[in-house]
């Protein structure tokens, strides 16, 4: 691109006009439209670090580290407090399965008393609550009366109350005491440690999650496939149909896809209650009686309902976008040569949707997964998803990193099906509408 | 996709069937959204037609759930409806002013990711990005992952950085969560791009800043409102990272919702729903003319 070289004899590499050698200058070229490149993004990539990335870094430290037991933060200052420092030395000069002695109680005693003066005792009690039921207000009595207790320290622990003597507990305190723990994945996985430590399955009452990971893997595995059922006929008629039809019909797809979630799930409560529109339907056709009116909704029927309404459209989606430019002549050069009009479907028409079942189907499936406000509003006790009982736990039980270890799990899964679809269908070939 | 002349009896039989069981799929889409405007008319406070609506009756029908939607939170709301009244509707009542929120909110995250995801989709379909995929991966990656791990690790953060309860921390979230549309968007229209016209500039004398106003911008106009108006639409339809961070009195239209479903639903979140079903015609109108500009000016017929 540059002038013609003056020089008339030209030795050794390609130079440009100003004398740099061609494939530096070249390089130096590129790597400056790298740059230019670069720094178009690099704000938003730093603005998503921000908004997106460290909190997601935050979650899952929160899934590995709770120092409820050992450190407390003033509300005022900021400032951090360590909690329990004998008791936590005496955790590392004895193994794990050690009885407690005096000393142990001695430690414990000393530990309350501290906690109780900058009013730490309720956020001890709470962390070995989530292991040892009944805890909390073990804590808290204990505490209360740690300043007048006298030695010998065990007698008169167990004075209080004769709990503290359960090999469970000084178990939890020794987990609750280190800065880092998988303890909180076990839970979310339906296991606990026994008296040494060992890890076991939890209890029957108590094993709720794994139970709920599958639900919630059937239950949008189900969505995903009644999606497809409702979703691949109408594909094939927005793509068959002349554009100036089919721009029409598309309406009807994009308009819920438009519409408020909200207003969507409002809608499906409406139509689905006892006394709501679809029920007054059936009993007005004779179909049930006033009396037997079904129930559709706050369960899981009405959860997997509104779910596929609402995801229906992101199935129709890319299917039409892989259906519209398949040629008919295909068909119709089967049909022939004789295939009857099935064979025709089955065997030459369906192969060249594939694609987009894929991309519907893993789209579907990935955001059904992690659906939390329509199962919450329509799900009643049946239809709740994993996403509700991490709201649970952030909300109601306030049992954080419960949260924050049920929320990793379910962010792996999310993470495994995304890179999934980016290897398979590529995350450029998103389309919205 | 005519039936053809040769189709046997049992083809004819089903291409009519199957149109039917089209016809219903689509009822199956459009009816729970449609059927909310009616029903916001109801003058009794059920959620089914009553024999007066379903005889026509005009006194079956009424707009006190809309009026109730002024009213509700109000100071004075008997008082005579003149000036004041008025004023304190604006200041008082509950659903104005969560959609005086949902508005503020909305805009300047539309604002913010429009902005930064127009810039980011520019370097995005350019040839010599470096770890292109990768970097689309993450960027995108806020419209995949579970709306509520991205709640909780906001409030988490939030909470140890001091932006819980405050605008700019909503507003933050919500434009992470509109920026993946906007990208989608952008980068549709940028493909289609023919960079020839850059290049005709240039050589006419243009500088990269002229040429980017005066021939890149026009050109992926469209696709930017359209990535926009998706943006706004996700912020003005969030709840769950509002419900996490934001303040108690920091309400939002679908917030002021969501409470009102968990507690107790009336007819008055029908009128909403039914406002909200209205805007999003307008708005689904507005993307489809956008389409049909960008596919004008890009001379691709729309057949």
């Amino acid at each position: 691109m540059s002038d013609a070289s003056h020089d008339s004899v030209q030795s050794g590499p390609l130079t440009t006009a100003d004398g740099k050698p061609l494939k530096a200058a070249l390089a130096s070229a590129q790597a400056h439209r790298t740059r230019r490149a670069f720094y178009l993004v690099a704000p938003l990539l730093f603005f998503v670090v921000i908004t997106f990335l460290m909190p997601i870094g935050q979650l899952l430290t929160k899934s590995v580290n709770n120092p409820a037991f050992y450190s407390w933060q003033d509300r005022d200052t900021g400032e951090k407090i360590p909690l329990m420092v004998d008791l936590r030395a005496w955790f590392d000069a004895h193994p794990a399965g050690t009885g407690p002695d005096e000393a142990a109680y001695a430690a414990l005693v000393t530990g309350l008393v501290h906690a109780k003066e900058v009013k730490a005792q309720g956020q001890i009690g709470t962390r070995i609550n989530y292991e040892v039921s009944g805890s909390r207000s073990l804590f808290t009595k204990t505490a209360r009366k740690a300043d007048k207790l006298e030695p010998p320290y065990k007698e008169a622990v167990l004075d209080v109350d004769k709990d503290w003597d359960d090999p469970k507990l000084w178990n939890s305190m020794r987990n609750a005491s280190k800065a880092f723990t998988i303890d909180f994945y076990l839970s979310a996985l339906d296991r606990t440690r026994d008296d040494s430590g060992n890890i076991i399955k939890a209890d029957e009452e108590r094993a709720v999650y794994i139970l709920l990971f599958e639900r919630t893997l059937v239950m949008s595995a189900l969505i995903t496939f009644i999606t497809f059922l409702l979703g691949f006929p109408i594909a094939h008629l927005l793509a068959t149909l002349p554009l100036r039809h089919s721009n029409l019909l598309m309406i009807f797809v994009l308009l819920p896809f438009w519409t408020s979630l909200l207003v969507r799930t409002t809608s499906w409560i409406v139509l689905l209650q006892s006394q709501g529109v679809v029920n007054d339907i059936w009993v007005s056709v004779g179909l049930i009686s006033d009396e037997n009116r079904l129930q559709m909704i706050y369960n899981q029927a009405g959860t997997i309902i509104a779910m596929t309404h609402i995801l229906l459209p992101f199935m129709v989606l890319p299917l039409y976008s892989v259906m519209r430019p398949i040629d008919p002549s295909y068909v119709r050069a089967a049909r022939s040569l004789g295939a009857t009009s099935w064979t025709a479907f089955r065997r030459i028409y369906m192969p060249q949707t594939i694609p987009g079942i894929g991309a519907g189907g893993l789209l579907v499936f990935i955001l059904a997964v992690g659906y939390y406000i329509t199962p919450a509003l329509v799900g009643g006790s049946t239809g709740q998803l994993i996403s509700n009982l991490i709201a649970f736990h952030m909300q109601n039980s306030l049992n954080w990193s419960l949260a924050a270890a049920l929320a990793s799990l379910l962010l792996f899964a999310v993470l495994l099906l995304y890179w999934l679809y980016d290897r398979l269908i590529g995350i450029d070939n998103l389309k919205l509408g | 996709m005519a039936l053809p002349t040769y189709a046997s009896p049992l083809e004819r039989l089903w291409y009519y069937v199957y149109r039917a069981i089209c016809a219903l799929i689509f009822l199956f889409l459009i009816a729970p959204i449609l059927i909310v405007i009616p029903l916001s008319f109801n003058a009794e406070p059920y959620f089914t037609f009553t024999e007066k609506m379903l005889s026509f009756d005009p006194t079956g029908y009424s707009t006190r759930w809309y009026d109730l939607l002024l009213t509700f939170g109000m100071g004075k709301p008997d008082a005579v409806r003149d000036a004041a009244w008025w004023s304190d509707v604006w200041q008082n009542a509950a659903w104005v002013n969560a959609a005086k929120n949902s508005v503020i909110i909305g805009f300047f995250s539309t604002l913010l990711a429009t902005f930064l995801g127009t810039l980011a989709a520019l370097g995005l379909s350019r040839p010599e990005m470096p770890f292109r995929r990768v970097i689309m991966a993450i960027l995108i990656s806020p419209m995949i992952v579970p709306i509520i791990i991205t709640a909780t690790g906001l409030f988490f953060f939030y909470s140890a950085t001091g932006l819980a309860n405050t605008y700019l921390g909503i507003i933050m979230a919500h434009a992470t969560l509109g920026i993946p549309f906007v990208i989608i968007t952008v980068t549709a229209t940028l493909v289609g791009f023919d960079k020839t016209l850059n290049q005709a500039a240039a050589s006419l004398g243009a500088n990269p800043t002229t040429t980017f106003f005066k021939i890149t911008m026009p050109l992926i106009l469209p696709g930017v409102i359209s990535g926009a108006l998706f943006a706004f639409v996700t912020s003005f339809d969030e709840v769950v990272v509002v419900l996490f961070v934001a303040a108690y009195d920091q309400q939002t239209i679908p917030r002021q919702m969501w409470n009102g479903i968990r507690e107790q639903i009336s007819p008055a979140i029908l009128s909403v729903a039914t406002i909200l079903v209205i805007v999003s015609i307008a708005l689904l109108t507005t993307v489809e003319l956008l389409r049909r500009r960008s596919e004008r000016l890009r001379g691709i017929s729309p057949g």
